[in-house]
């Protein structure tokens, strides 16, 4: 129905309105709480700290501990492997940032950056991709050609300081908060 | 379409009901005396084989709800409480996990039918995209559906799946890790996940039952296609629908759960992965992971592109891409039939997707046979030929082609002029 004149709003067009704005409010606000349930509890969001002995891990190993439901790699690198992943140029990675979340967002994804200890190596065990765990590599058992990791799901490769190289995952795999609190001993989370 | 009602009650009862609820009378137009032409072929029959497979996984399934434990520590072991102790249940679990094969077998050729003959056409384009969304719901719940057996498969490929909308982090940071772990429910797939993964998976099956009651609310208004793809021209094209299409719907439906129930007693495993008998472990992914066989098309053209997000992308895409099909085909002409060019693009494209799903169960390194051509180079000409085919082909082959002369009408002697 085209009208030409716009008439006077009554106190019913007010009425129409304001009903409807706080209908409109409420059903938003009543929303969230069906939304929000699914988020992690603070049951679950306790659980994320760990301490780990680590003076098992022998020279070349990785040892995979449970971090948060997800696998948590503690790799002690030989000499050989720590060479390897200094002497590649930071400018020539896919993913320049370290991704460790005991520095800042923007800190260069240099050897140094990717750990505390030069010897190891504390990596969230998680493909950057779409979340498998990938396999590690040994002189023995090669994974992809970077000496690091080969996730088979999709094909990603990963250097000897967990920065991807190869392959459809976009950032290095991620490092955690984490601390010595003896030589042999770490505080993750 | 149907007409004005020819429902006569023929009891008092009949009578006092019909002017309260008339549920009889919209049973007898709708699938009594509904006119529906006369030359629909097997191809038909598989509406009402997916209706038997939806009845068939709500039964087993609500059975299987009683007995099944959606617990991280305990799923696994009722399930296999469920195979050995409980009585029939593994016969249950069977119906159940070869159903969901069935199914899709089923809605594939369902849909290849309806690509093939035009059934999207005008003035059907909504009972199609009805058909897309109820496609995409199937495959909601057969997702949600394999993970909670709780095996390796169960927890891997929830993994993999749920990490797609991680893949927006490369859009806005955060958001899309934000939204896995309001899936997941903590910081990795484990218990809330199941559990809110079960509850889907049991209300799924009637949301589809409910778009399934407005898909064919959408087939009754313009009435059924038909091999032909020409309109119905009077009552001399027709048959109703019962009993010439019940008889011959039951039938297709006997013969195709004859070959169900044969997967059921004699190779229940075929279409599963023995890894999904391993509980499932978080800290070791399996060596080859793989999707159920209905979705590796897909996960072939995800795993074509070396790059996260816009891998995520073409497969949505690939997806979205049905959505359009009504409006991508610009031919006059709806059943490749009488479409000599669509014809063979059409047998191309089934290959393109039976090739595309071959390339997906082998793993990310694979060769091509016994050459040295990695197979993701297969899996990227595919994926090309798949978008190709809807957004190039057929607008394209509507504008080029010359179609075969339409017979005058169903009823006339067919296809004399034409062949």
């Amino acid at each position: 129905m085209a009208t030409t004149t716009a008439p006077e709003p009554t106190r019913r067009d007010f009425i129409f309105i304001a009903t409807g704005a706080v209908a409109a409010v409420g059903g938003a606000l009543a929303a969230w709480p069906f939304i929000d349930q699914m988020n992690p509890s603070s049951a679950v969001l306790a659980l994320s700290t760990i301490e780990q002995d680590i003076s098992t891990v022998q020279p070349g190993q990785q040892v995979v501990f449970k971090y948060r439901g997800h696998p948590l790699f503690v790799r002690r690198r030989t000499p050989k492997e720590i060479a390897e992943a200094k002497s590649v140029n930071v400018a020539d990675l896919p993913d320049p940032l370290a991704r460790n979340a005991n520095l800042p967002d923007d800190a260069p994804a240099t050897d140094a950056n990717r750990g505390v200890h030069p010897e190891y190596l504390v990596l969230v065990g998680v493909c950057t991709h779409l979340g498998c765990t990938p396999t590690v590599s040994t002189p023995q058992v090669p994974q992809g050609e970077y000496g690091g990791w080969l996730c088979h799901c999709h094909g990603s490769q990963y250097d000897t300081a967990g920065r991807i190289r190869k392959g459809p995952a976009p950032q290095n795999l991620a490092i955690p908060p984490y601390s010595f609190l003896t030589p042999t001993r770490i505080k993750v989370g | 379409m149907s007409g004005p009602s020819t429902y006569v009650p023929k009891s008092g009862f009949a009578r006092w009901m019909d002017s309260r609820l008339p549920l009889a009378r919209f049973a007898h137009d709708t699938m009594l005396t509904f006119p529906t032409p006369r030359n629909l072929n097997i191809w038909y029959a598989f509406g009402a084989i997916l209706t038997t497979m939806l009845m068939i996984q709500i039964v087993t399934g609500i059975v299987l709800a009683m007995h099944y434990v959606a617990n991280a520590d305990m799923a696994f072991d009722s399930v296999e409480n469920i195979m050995r102790v409980i009585n029939y249940g593994w016969l249950m679990r069977y119906l159940h996990a070869n159903g969901a094969s069935f199914f899709f077998i089923a809605v594939y050729v369902h849909m290849f039918r309806g690509l093939y003959y035009g059934s999207y056409k005008t003035p059907r384009e909504v009972l199609w995209i009805l058909g897309v969304i109820l496609y995409l719901l199937m495959m909601a719940t057969a997702f949600f559906g394999y993970v909670l057996p709780w095996g390796q498969m169960s927890f891997w490929g929830a993994t993999v799946i749920t990490n797609f909308f991680s893949a927006l982090d490369q859009i806005t940071p955060h958001w899309g890790s934000a939204v896995a772990t309001w899936l997941w429910g903590g910081y990795a797939v484990g218990d809330p996940t199941l559990n809110r993964f079960f509850s889907l998976h049991y209300l799924l099956p009637f949301v589809i039952a409910g778009v399934v009651g407005l898909h064919v609310w959408a087939l009754h208004v313009p009435g059924n296609n038909n091999p032909l793809g020409i309109d119905v021209k009077g009552p001399q094209d027709t048959v109703p629908f019962h009993p010439y299409y019940t008889v011959k719907d039951a039938f297709y439906v006997a013969l195709f759960i004859l070959i169900y129930l044969g997967f059921v007693f004699y190779a229940p495993n075929f279409f599963g992965n023995p890894d999904n008998y391993t509980p499932a472990n978080p800290v070791v992914t399996p060596p080859d992971i793989v999707p159920e066989w209905y979705l590796l098309p897909y996960y072939a053209m995800l795993r074509s592109v070396p790059q996260k997000l816009l891998g995520v992308l073409v497969m949505a895409g690939s997806l979205i891409t049905l959505v359009f099909v009504p409006w991508l085909d610009t031919s006059k002409v709806r059943s490749s039939r009488f479409r000599p060019m669509m014809k063979q693009f059409f047998w191309i494209f089934v290959v393109d997707c039976l090739i595309l799903g071959y390339c997906g169960s082998q793993s990310a390194d694979a060769m091509l046979l016994s050459t040295s051509i990695p197979l993701v180079w297969v899996a990227r000409i595919g994926t090309l030929f798949y978008f190709a085919f809807f957004w190039l082909i057929m607008p394209l082959l509507g504008l080029i082609e010359t179609p075969k002369p339409l017979p005058a009408s169903i009823a006339q002697p067919v296809l004399s002029p034409a062949e």
